[in-house]
């Protein structure tokens, strides 16, 4: 099993970074052994649709869910499409805690998006 | 000659300046009469004070891929070439996001099994015709909702041609955002309006930079001159940003205004004075 958690530091006692489109990191986890890997965000330097691109490496991992803080409603529809599953970390304060509450069915999953769309206008 | 007339922010009497400059210049038989584009799409007003004529119109939209996923092979061709991120490879389905695609139609080409088609999406109408004292004028409505103005402008300044020595007047939207830069961009000359408030010089900042950034050559028009403070003229002298008219608060005209009057209507004076503006503009732009 795999699961992606952005965080702000690569590795795994990071702070979850609230943000999926632009959070710093996409820590790809086996929430079983606790292995993990760190990849960049390929969406943190995108001028628009940050979170489709987070969204499309997310999937391209095969990965079973995503737990993060904030997903817009673009990131929401691509993984919604792909039929990833979408956690927010709430209270949690690092990756392992997020993991361990995962893992004890503690985590909200989420239904919609739980954010307005970013700056339409951000396009040339 | 293209003259575009910006301001940091709404409400600082930008259209009022526009329109009282086209209207002196086109009630003057000496001089052609201008054309006058109406920028901000997403809240056209000048036409309550030129009160045009409309007598042509065109939609404006931009062709949006659509994939027939029974021939898409989720080979990820289209995602990895649009810029955007307007389309995205996601498993087994491939999405389309209208409201980040700029059409392009990169995405049409490069695939590989024929499997997207494109659909028109219309974002807004242009419409010109002609206005008071025969003054051309065109602008560009958007759709409600319609996140992208800047196709509509750059559609308004494409389909209207100037006559040879017509000056244009281009009344851009609020604010200094994309929108904005769109509208002043291949302008000859950059005309902020502000107002000598705290408020007007944080604004006219904003405004200023745009000017430095597409190195187009600027000048202010303080409106109503009188309130607040001297922050505006100190800001214009440190900048060598040159003031080119200014226009008192009067109650009388702040009402004028407001039942869709230009300040030449108002005051006869102005007629003069909005020539002497355009002639001390042609000079400056001239002297570039
Ligand atoms: S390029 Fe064509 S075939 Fe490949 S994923 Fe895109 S739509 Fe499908
Ligand atoms: S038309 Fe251009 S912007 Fe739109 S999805 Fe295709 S490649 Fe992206």
């Amino acid at each position: 099993m795999k699961i992606v958690i952005t965080t702000t530091t690569p590795n795994l006692d990071s702070e979850v970074d609230p943000r999926f489109g632009r959070g710093a990191y996409l820590l790809v986890v086996d929430p079983n052994t606790l292995e993990w890997q760190a990849h960049p965000n390929p969406g943190v330097n995108a001028s628009g649709g940050a979170g489709i691109k987070a969204a499309q490496f997310v999937v391209e991992q095969k990965v079973d869910a995503v737990i993060s803080g904030d997903f817009g409603p673009n990131a929401f529809d691509a993984l919604h499409a792909a039929n990833v599953p979408m956690y927010v970390f709430g209270a949690t304060r690092t990756a392992r805690d997020a993991i361990a509450r995962f893992n004890a069915g503690q985590l909200e999953r989420v239904g919609t998006a739980t954010r307005a769309g970013g700056h339409s206008e951000s396009k040339p | 000659m293209r003259i575009a007339v910006a301001s940091g922010k709404g409400g600082t009497g930008k259209t009022t300046i526009a329109t009282s400059l086209a209207l002196a210049l086109a009630t003057d038989a000496t001089r052609p009469s201008p054309l006058f584009l109406d920028c901000d799409v997403e809240a056209p007003n000048a036409h309550l004070f030129l009160r045009p004529t409309f007598e042509r119109r065109q939609e404006v939209g931009i062709l949006i891929p659509r994939v027939d996923e029974a021939k898409c092979t989720h080979c990820g061709k289209c995602a990895e070439v649009c810029q955007y991120h307007a389309i995205a490879v996601l498993g087994k389905k491939t999405l389309v996001f209208a409201q980040l695609c700029h059409g392009c139609g990169s995405c049409t080409l490069v695939c590989p099994e024929h499997a997207i088609s494109e659909i028109s999406d219309v974002m807004g109408v242009v419409e010109s015709g002609t206005a008071r004292a025969g003054i051309a004028f065109a602008r560009g409505v958007m759709n409600v909702g319609e996140p992208m103005a800047v196709p509509v402008i750059r559609q308004l300044k494409k389909w209207i041609t100037p006559e040879p020595n017509q000056i244009v007047i281009l009344d851009a939207p609020p604010g200094t955002s994309c929108p904005v830069v769109e509208s002043v961009r291949g302008a000859d000359f950059l005309l902020l309006v502000t107002e000598p408030t705290p408020f007007g010089l944080h604004d006219l900042r904003l405004a200023a930079q745009i000017a430095r950034e597409l190195k187009i050559p600027a000048g202010v028009v303080v409106n109503r001159d009188g309130i607040g403070n001297a922050g505006v003229d100190a800001f214009c002298a440190a900048e060598h940003l040159p003031i080119l008219m200014r226009v008192p608060f009067d109650r009388a005209i702040a009402e004028g205004i407001a039942r869709g009057q230009t300040l030449v209507d108002l005051e006869p004076e102005y007629r003069v004075r909005f020539e002497e503006l355009a002639d001390a503009i042609a000079a400056r732009v001239a002297s570039e």
